[in-house]
């Protein structure tokens, strides 16, 4: 079944792709030059959405290298001893959002020193397969067409992320 | 965003000021600005592939086609898109990228979706509903199968690798709905 879909994953981007440009051509349009025309934009969106990742990025860089997180980890460490949760968890709920090559390093070492099958190992893999590098997208669609104004979207992103991490944690209690 | 990013870079610094973490911040704070430039040239070619592609679909009118064909699906989520619009078709291209796990797809689809909801925006610079819709079903990850996650852990020698799929699945799911609700929750309340 996951080969399967697997498989189907790697094909849709071909044919995606193939049936877009033979559909042109039958519309009796130049595809190469629509193709050229639409890259054209490439730069100016990246040049908008640059200045918003660099922004955030010195921020989450500066949080992670600071000793903040590992003081705050260590806060929390008693209340997830009496939760009966592995601190990785913390650790991964905290990184996954703000990066996603940090949130897949963390992850590997977790798998190493604790093991494959272990729970600490299963709860973070249900958290990585299941959230986002909720800061990296909002700097990224949000500078994109330059909004200033997010109204409520900040709390809305960051209260669901608690909860994707709840429910991550309730799931693998119940499952395994 | 200006209370969030306050709060992180002032307790950055002043943890790195009392944990004496001053030369690793200050040289952090410049590898940050180091991978928001790799980040950003990656993105500069993989935007401009789908941009090149997108355009193929406008300029046949396939966009159009596209758009209408998911309508239905699309619009019962997001209420205020005119029908036929071209940004339906970015929001389904991005959800379908989503839902496969194709990333380096994903981002620059919903990149287009964000500008096409702009389009429809009477307030330049003021994010509408509709995208916050968009951007909270991206940050919630609706992949229908974890495959760097099961990778890694076949790598490291897991019993069975693919048994976090289904829980995965169960996991994405509600917290994916449990983000919309939220934010159908702040809409009334703060309107």
């Amino acid at each position: 079944m996951i080969q399967y879909i697997n498989y189907i994953s790697l094909l849709i981007i071909p044919l995606f792709i193939l049936f877009a440009i033979l559909y042109g051509t039958f519309a009796k349009i130049r595809v190469y030059d629509s193709f050229v025309e639409g890259a054209k934009e490439g730069p100016g969106i990246i040049l908008k959405i640059f200045p918003y990742l660099l922004t955030i990025f010195v921020a989450i860089k500066g949080f992670q290298s600071s000793g903040a997180f590992e003081f705050i980890r260590n806060g929390f460490y008693s209340v997830f001893a009496l939760l009966d949760i592995p601190i990785e968890v913390f650790s991964m709920a905290i990184i996954k959002p703000l990066s996603g090559s940090a949130s897949t390093a963390l992850f590997t070492d977790i798998v190493k020193t604790t093991g494959p099958d272990s729970i600490a190992t299963t709860m973070t893999a249900v958290i990585m397969g299941s959230a986002e590098t909720t800061f990296y997208v909002l700097a990224v669609y949000l500078g994109a067409v330059s909004i200033r104004k997010t109204r409520y979207l900040v709390p809305v992103c960051l209260l669901a992320d608690f909860v994707g991490i709840v429910v991550a944690i309730t799931v693998v209690r119940w499952v395994f | 965003m200006n209370v969030l990013w306050l709060v992180l870079l002032s307790i950055s610094i002043v943890f790195a000021i009392c944990t004496g973490n001053l030369e690793s911040f200050t040289k952090s704070i410049f590898e940050g600005a180091k991978s928001a430039v790799e980040i950003s040239l990656f993105l500069l070619g993989i935007v401009s592939v789908w941009m090149g592609i997108t355009r193929i679909l406008e300029d046949s009118g396939l966009i159009y086609r596209i758009a209408h064909l998911f309508r239905p699906v699309i619009s019962r989520l997001y209420g205020n898109i005119p029908g036929d619009h071209p940004s339906i078709t970015a929001i389904t291209l991005n959800v379908l990228a989503n839902l496969f796990g194709l990333g380096n797809a994903a981002t620059p689809l919903g990149i287009k979706a964000m500008q096409e909801l702009d389009s429809l925006n009477e307030e330049k610079g003021t994010v509408t509903y509709e995208m916050m819709i968009l951007i909270v079903l991206n940050t919630a990850s609706i992949q229908l199968i974890p495959f760097s996650v099961i990778g890694i852990l076949a790598g490291y020698g897991a019993r069975n690798p693919a048994a976090i799929a289904l829980p995965v699945l169960v996991a994405t799911a509600i917290s994916a709905i449990a983000a919309l609700l939220i934010l159908f929750t702040f809409r009334k309340i703060l309107k």
